[in-house]
This record gives C-alpha cells, structure tokens and sequence, in this order.
C-alpha cells in the first residue's frame, strides 16, 4: 500500500513537505486546543486570560456544569443514531446492489432522482414531513424521528454503496447467476464479505450526520427524548448575566465527543473505504 | 402449577396492565417555551411545582433560540403533525391567527370560576380572546420603554439622569468623554427595533406610534417625523459599542452592571440581570421611562395559549395549568424573577421593588388615555411579516453608519406595503 | 421466441427472483417519491398560494415571486451564497489537493497527521459555530490575543463588519471541509496506475509537473465527486450561519437556506418562503442536472 514517487532521503524539499503539513496540523488544531483549555478555565480567567493562555487554575467545573445540563440527553442520541444508522446503511447496500447489478428500465433514472434529493434543503420538508408523520401515527416519537433520518440519509448510503459495486467486475456476479445463485444468495455470499471497507465509510458518515443533526431532533422528538443538539443549542443561546464559556466549550465536547472518537479510532478504515472506490465517480 | 392456571394468569395480568395504566395516569400537560434563562428557567420552576402539587405530571419542552424562532417552527411542526402540545408561549396577535385555525381551547369555564374578567385589566382580557373566548392565559406585563442607569458610572461621568432625548445625548457625550460606553446595546434586530420602537414613541408621541405600527399608516410612515426618528436613531448608534454584533442583550446589560457602561435601552427584563447580580433599584441602579416617553407604556405580554386535546385527563391538567398561571402566588414568584408586572390587578404591589412598583402605577395612568400600545418590536402590534419586514430596514440601517435616514424611510414603506 | 418459453415455463420461484431487484428497490422508491419529490410538489403548490402563518391554498399566481425578487434582503442572501459558496469550494479544493498531495510523499505519522486534518469534519456545524464565533470575536479571541502579544495594530473585526463578515463563515467553513477533501484526493491519488508515473519520470518530467499533467488530470471523478460534498454543504450550511452570525450584522451574512427558513417559520410569508426553496432548488437543479446526466451516461457503457 505505501508507495510514493519522491525519494525518501532528506533534503530542503522534504523539509518544506514537513513544515507546511504541520503547520496546517497547527492551524486545524488551534480550535480544538482553544475549546480544550477555555472549558477547564474559570469565567473570571477566561476574561483575563487570552485564548492560548494555560488554565491559571485548572477546574472541572465547566465539565460538571455542561454534564449536569446537556449529559441527560446523551442516551437519547444514542438511540436515535444506532437504529437508524443501522437500517439506513442496510437499505443503502441493497440498493447500491440493484442499482449496479440488477439495472431495469428506469432503475438509472431513480438513481439519479435520489441523488438530486441529496440536495433537497431539509428546510423544506419540514412541514410535509410533520404531516406525514402525524398521519402514520409517528407525531413526536423516537420512532418517527428514526424514520426521518433513514428517508433522509438514504440518497448517500445509497450513493456510495453503488459506486463501490460499479467497481467490482460484473463477471463475478454472472458466474454465480449461472450457477443458479439466487438475488439475495449472491448478495449475501459474494457482495456482503467483500463490502467491509465501503460499510465502514457509510456507517461513519452516517453517524456523523445524524448524532450531528439538529433541525430533524429539534423538530421531531419532543420534551426529554431531545437529542444532545438541541441541549446544547438550549444552553449555548442561554445565558444568564455573564457568558460561562467554560460551560459551553465543554458541553460542544461532550456532544462532538462520539463522532471524534469515531473519526479517530475508525480513521484509516474511512480512508480505506474511500480508497476502494466510493470516490470513483 | 398447571397449563391452564397459568394462562389464566397471564391473561388476568395482561387485562390488569391497561387497566392500572389508566388508573396511573393522572393527565399531563405539555408545555412548549422558550423561557431558559436563569430567572426565567426558576419562574418555570414554580409553575411546573404548582402542577405537580396538584397532581399532574408536567412534561417540559424548552427550545431556546432567536427570540423564541426555534420554539415556533416546533409549534408549527406539531400542529400540522395533529399533535400540538397543551400550552404553548403564543402572544400578542398571533393568538388570533391560531384561534383562526380552529387549533384552541375555549378556556371559558376556568375563566369563569376563577373571575378572570374581574382580574385583569380589559385591554389584556381582549388579547387573549379569540372571538369573544378565552383562548390564552396571561402570565405577565411587560413595559418596553426603560432606560436602565448606573448611577456610579453616571457620578464620575458627571452625568445627568436624562427625562429628553436631548439630555439623553448629553448624558451620553458626557459618558464618552469620561471612557466609558455611553450606550450598552447588542447588534440583534430585535434589540435594533426595540430602540427604534422607544425612538418613534418619544418622536411621535403615542398616537403617532399606534398610527406608524399598529394601523401602518402610509402618511405617518412617510412623514418627517418618521425620517426624524431614523436620523436620531443613526446618532445614537454612534454611542454604542462597534463590537456589539450577535451580543445577547443580558451581555450588554452585564455591561451597565459591571460599570463598563452607562446606560441601556431594554425592556423591563432587564431588571431580571440586575436582580441576579445582587443589586437594589433605585440604590445600585435606577429604571426611568426612556426620555420623551413618561406617560405611555409600551407593552409586551406574555401568555400561554392553550390548544385543544383529546384526553380527558390532559384537559383536567390543561385546566389546572390555565388556573395555577393566574394565582397571586406564581404570579409573584414569576414577575419577580422576570422583572414583570403582575397581569392580576388585585396583587399586593409591596412585594415588588420601586421599578416595578412605578411599573404599576404608569400602567394605570396609561391605561386611561392613549398612552397604552402594543410593543412593535415584541409582536404585540402587527403580523410576523410587517414586523420582520421593519425588522429587516432598521437593523440594516444601523449596521450602515452612511445609511440615508430619508432613503430608510422610504425602504420602510416599501417593505411594509410589499409584506401586507 | 426461447425467452418467451422460458418465461411461460418459469416456476413462481423464478418469477420471484425476476421482480425480486425490483421489489427490494421499492420501498425506497417510494420514499424518494413522497419523501423528496412529493414535498418538492407541495412546496411548488404552495408557492403559488398566498399562504402566511400556515398553508393555504388561494392560488395568487406568480405574485410571491414577484414580491421575492423586489427584496432586497434576498439578493443580499443569493449573493452571499455565490460569494460564500464559491470562495468555500475553491478554498477547500485547493486546500485539500495540496494537503493531500504533500501527505502521499511518504510521510512519518502519516496517520495522526490525517486524523487531524479530518477530525474538525466529526463536529456539527452549531459547534464550530459556536468555537470560531468565539474565536473571531473582536475584542475577545483571537484579536485580543494578537494584541495581547505585541500586534498593537492588529484588528480582526470581519464579524462585525458587514462587507466582511462573509468572510468569517468561509473561513469556519473551509476549516471544517478542507480535511475531507484531502482524504477523498488522497484516496484518488493511492489508486493511480503507478506505471504511467514511472514512464513519465523515465521520460524525465519533474515531479510538480507529473502531478499537475499527468495525475491530478486522472483524478477527474475524485473531483466531481467533491465538488458534489462540498456543494452540499455549501448550499445546506444553515446550522453555521444560525450558530455564528445568525445572519448578522444586520442581515448581512444571511444565506438562502436562512433566508427560506425564517420566512417560512417565523415572519409568517410561508408563500414567499416557499418561492424561495423552489429559486433554490431551480438553481442547484441547473447545475446537477448536466453533471449527472454525463455521469450516469458513462456510466451505462461500463
């Protein structure tokens, strides 16, 4: 896998790559390191300090504060992510699936319906997706806002999952048609073991998107089954005399928290995921 | 144990399970707001302790966020979903626009049995009605038009408390002189309309203002007076801090109260900031009506409309809600921390600090005359769309400090006509 | 002839397996129908009706729209959108192609050095609003603290500044999508034939110029590809604008998404928010349509 086309020897080349790729590190790194200090500082040093400045004393009790307020509505989002991360990816890998194995007479002209969806601002489905939802009986239930997020997350598991199987030989999947190998046989025993990079990327993508998502939990879960964002939302355009920072940075990390550990930990295989063709086309 | 027993068991159990869960349920009710502030979020506090007492489960639904903006769409939301919560904080004319959609509940029997008609003064009964029931429940008076003052910033800047807009502009060039931020103020439209919205009722007077906001009179909108009213408003600007874009307003009030600045512009929540820092009106600071409009009282009514339901036992609590929201004893805990005025005219006012006390007694010498109108930039006097089309050409205005008052004018007519 | 027989001798089995693709694609077609293109129509009803507070269906024909096209608070929202939109997807393409072209130089911790490039994309867009309001605020973040250390003269004052302030949400934007950008190149550039590379470097090409004539001209999905993520954001970065300037100063960093979802929700001109979802919608449709149609042709060949 590591190959390159530029000698590994050093030389003032290399140094410039070096300098250039850290200090981009440097640059990326600053809001994290702003947001990271300024929650463990006092709103007294906070005002005194500067943004770089170490803690003048190091107190968790921005932690506490932002735990105490946004912490409750962590399991909410938990539950509204896994199923429907879940079942949207499902959904995405057998239509990919048809969509390059199994094409019919329109199945293009769908594909590229959905993927104009992608851009459909969610905005505008608010109030027909309320009426919808109100007349499925699904009105302000985890459930529904569950099914929210599949319908809408759908176009780009669905995009991705067809891209990686336009890339895999369409001999593979004849061979076994002539064998009298079945649609979900195929699917199963040749399509799914070799899917693990590209179901990396999808579940990645759709994590993110969703636990990130706030206009959908605002408008769709109602009282205490509100995901973090809308707590965090509730307590960062609150404020009461002055601003507490410390609070707000440390409930943005602990609701960013999740989807950054996903980022770091299952990084290379997002990467790899790529590599093996999603980006193709 | 055999076969039989157990499925009698199991289906005696199963039979008991609903049963016992309607047994349990003592009625909920739902309540959408955005009250999340401090005081405001320990007014809730009471409401929902008072609910509780009496039996019924409250289930909060606090969504905060540009004025109230986020709440709405979740209101909006619901109500096409058919699941509208029980209460929602509806107020001003847009109580009526719901009640046209035949989406709220004749409070009349509650109304009744607890003699709202006798308790609050007409101009609110009527507000809250929508044809000739009671839809909403009042929770407090708002007056809009105060000028907030540090008096320890005012002594060292040798500063005098201003009652025109002429010794408001000393006042201030004296603030500056000394350093300090004559005008606290934060770059937000609705913070922009509520001085232009005190600007226009000192100008105009009171019958001007109702003629401008509340008929939107084309002659009034267009007049000299309107284009002074922009002119003064651009000068004023000129004393407020360049950095204040996006600030909340109890940041800016942070800022009287910590003497980094002299004044402010507010509403009377202003007071709830004050309040929260430990201080005392009329010692640590002072509250006067903003310059050129003693006598009149600029409105903005809080209330919570209540929609219909289906439950017998959600209405009970419904009920109890409506009911709980007027008595003497949330009303005070609420308008104390709000900084309010009670809407119950038989309360006894020496709980209540000098601000609010004077509060009172404006109230009912407006009351008399003109001086009572609805707040424009709180929602009180017009449709969302007038109101966010002033919105638009005010905050527009006073982020440009080349902007031509007469050229303002005319965009403000414009945009009013096109948003009618 | 024969496949008419086999079709008529066909058990229910087979049968099921010939409508099977079919089937299993429906559901999800009929998501697409009343999910997207069902509520496309309804708001292209709507926008046609004189409907305010809540919908209604008293037909004014084009008068929204013509009322949308005298406000001046839309063009100032259109032309941020080109201005934003433009300057975010240039920035972060550039970005992102250098970072990942100086990362395939065999670098050491390759690995944590990406991770940091890409983390910023884990974050909703309310909290890098949040963290770069803060950071961008005069007076406060990084304009006190370049003061504090000696740059008397420094102002940062862009998210205040009303002809600026534009500038504020593309560099927050840029921050947040450039990284994605570079592993989606970086992953291009992992999957180039090494052969043609060689040959060139045989020939005696220097190495910008490989890349720039032989390699990046290869990666011409991997650009479409982003430019179709990167537009996305772009044209749905409400969250940012609500959670950073919330249109401020005055409406001077509204965006169009911003613009649809006030009107609609809160000022009560659901009829003109309406128009201006489907001005929208229009416009991204002149766009994709083309790309798609050449894409989804290609396709059909391979």
């Amino acid at each position: 896998m590591t190959r390159s086309l530029a000698p590994r020897a050093f030389s003032f080349s290399r140094l410039a790559i070096y300098s250039t790729l850290l200090l981009a590190c440097a640059l990326y790194l600053i809001p994290l390191i702003v947001m990271l200090l300024t929650s463990f500082k006092s709103p007294e040093d906070i005002r005194t300090g500067n943004l770089l400045s170490w803690p003048a004393v190091i107190t968790g009790i921005g932690w506490i504060k932002a735990w105490d307020t946004v912490g409750g509505y962590f399991w909410n989002s938990v539950k509204i992510t896994v199923p429907a991360v879940v079942i949207s990816t499902l959904l995405g890998a057998l239509n990919g699936y048809v969509l390059s194995m199994w094409r019919f007479r329109g199945s293009q002209l769908f594909f590229g319906l959905l993927l104009f969806g992608c851009f459909l601002p969610f905005q505008t489905v608010l109030l027909p997706a309320s009426f919808t939802l109100g007349k499925l009986g699904l009105a302000s239930t985890t459930s529904g806002l569950v099914l929210v997020h599949i319908v809408y997350g759908l176009a780009f598991t669905t995009l991705f999952f067809r891209n990686y199987y336009c890339s895999v030989p369409d001999a593979l999947v004849r061979a076994a048609r002539l064998d009298g190998a079945g649609f979900f046989t195929i699917f199963g025993r040749i399509l799914l073991p070799m899917s693990v990079p590209i179901i990396m990327v999808c579940l990645i993508w759709q994590f993110t998107q969703i636990w990130n998502d706030f206009l959908f939990g605002v408008v769709f879960a109602s009282g205490d089954a509100q995901p973090i964002t809308v707590a965090l939302n509730n307590l960062v355009n609150t404020s009461t005399g002055v601003k507490e920072y410390n609070v707000d940075m440390a409930a943005a990390m602990i609701a960013g928290l999740p989807t950054l550990l996903v980022y770091v930990l299952a990084g290379k295989y997002f990467l790899r995921g790529l590599t093996a063709g999603a980006v193709k086309g | 144990m055999n076969a039989i027993n157990r499925l009698a068991a199991v289906i005696s159990l199963a039979s008991l399970l609903p049963l016992s869960a309607l047994a349990a349920d003592p009625g909920t009710v739902e309540v959408l707001h955005w009250w999340t502030s401090g005081g405001e979020a320990k007014a809730v506090e009471t409401l929902k302790q008072q609910v509780t007492k009496d039996g019924f489960i409250w289930k909060d639904n606090a969504v905060a966020g540009g004025g109230g903006a986020a709440a709405m769409t979740v209101l909006k939301t619901r109500a096409i979903s058919g699941n509208p919560p029980a209460a929602a904080q509806i107020k001003g004319p847009d109580i009526q626009e719901w009640g046209a959609l035949g989406l709220l509940t004749e409070l009349d029997e509650v109304a009744a049995a607890n003699q709202w008609d006798k308790l609050l003064p007409a101009k609110v009964a009527e507000i809250m009605k929508y044809d000739g029931h009671y839809v909403a429940v009042p929770v407090n008076i708002h007056r809009v038009n105060w000028l907030w003052i540090n008096p320890q910033v005012f002594e060292k800047a040798g500063a005098k408390v201003p009652t025109t807009l002429d010794e408001l502009f000393a006042a201030a060039d004296k603030l500056k002189a000394a350093g300090f931020i004559p005008l606290a103020h934060g770059g937000q439209p609705w913070q922009d309309s509520t001085v232009f919205e005190d600007l226009a009722l000192s100008i105009l007077g009171p019958k001007g203002y109702h003629a401008a906001f509340v008929d939107l009179d084309e002659k009034t909108l267009t007049g000299e007076q309107m284009v002074a009213v922009f002119k003064t408003l651009q000068r004023l600007g000129t004393y407020m801090d360049p950095n204040r874009a996006g600030r909340d307003w109890n940041i800016a009030a942070a800022e009287v109260i910590n003497g980094k600045a002299g004044m402010q512009i507010m509403g009377d929540w202003a007071k709830s900031e004050w309040t929260a820092a430990g201080k005392v009106a009329g010692k640590d600071y002072q509250c006067v009506a903003f310059p050129g409009t003693q006598g009149s009282f600029a409105y903005n009514i809080d209330s919570l409309a209540m929609f219909k339901l289906k439950n017998d036992n959600d209405i009970k609590a419904q009920n109890d809600l409506a009911k709980v929201a007027l008595e003497p004893e949330f009303q005070t805990v609420f308008n104390q921390n709000k900084g309010s005025l009670p809407v119950r005219q038989d309360m006894d006012m020496s709980q209540f600090d000098a601000c609010t006390q004077k509060s009172a007694v404006d109230f009912k010498e407006a009351e008399k005359g003109d001086g009572l109108q609805p707040s424009m930039a709180h929602n009180m006097a017009t449709t969302l769309a007038v109101q966010g089309a002033i919105f638009d050409v005010v905050t527009n205005f006073l982020n440009d400090p080349k902007a031509d008052p007469a050229q303002a004018v005319k965009q403000l007519n414009s945009a009013i006509k096109s948003a009618k | 002839m024969s496949t008419v027989a086999t079709i008529n001798k066909a058990s229910p089995f087979d049968a099921l397996q010939r409508w099977l693709p079919k089937l299993v694609l429906a559901p999800s077609m009929l998501i697409v129908l009343v999910g997207f293109y069902g509520y496309i129509l309804w708001t292209f009803v709507l926008s046609f009706t004189n409907s305010s507070f809540m919908p209604s269906y008293k037909w004014v024909g084009l008068a929204q729209y013509a009322r949308l096209m005298e406000n001046d608070r839309w063009w100032v929202a259109s032309k941020n959108l080109l201005v934003f939109g433009g300057m975010f997807i240039a920035i972060s393409l550039v970005i992102g192609v250098l970072l990942a072209v100086l990362l395939d130089q065999r670098i050491r911790r390759e690995g944590v050095i990406r991770t940091v490039y890409l983390y910023p994309m884990a974050l909703s867009m309310i909290v890098t609003g949040t963290a770069w309001k803060w950071l961008l605020n005069p007076g406060l973040g990084l304009d006190k603290m370049l003061r504090d250390w000696g740059w008397e003269g420094f102002r940062l004052d862009w998210l205040v500044d009303p002809d600026r302030v534009v500038y504020c949400l593309v560099i927050a934007a840029v921050w947040q999508a450039s990284g994605f950008v570079m592993a989606l190149f970086l992953a291009g550039l992992r999957s180039v034939d090494q052969s043609i590379i060689r040959a060139a470097q045989v020939d005696g090409a220097s190495l910008p110029s490989i890349y720039l004539r032989i390699v990046l001209p290869s990666l011409r999905p991997v650009f479409f590809s982003a430019l179709m993520i990167l537009a996305h954001i772009a044209i749905k970065s409400f969250d940012l604008v609500a959670a950073m300037t919330a249109g401020g100063p005055g409406y001077a960093s509204d965006l169009p998404a911003m613009f649809m979802y006030s009107f609609t929700f809160s000022r009560g001109q659901m009829g003109m928010g309406s128009a201006s979802a489907i001005l929208m919608l229009g416009a991204i449709l002149s766009i994709l349509v083309p790309y798609l149609y050449s894409e989804l042709r290609n396709k059909r060949h391979d």
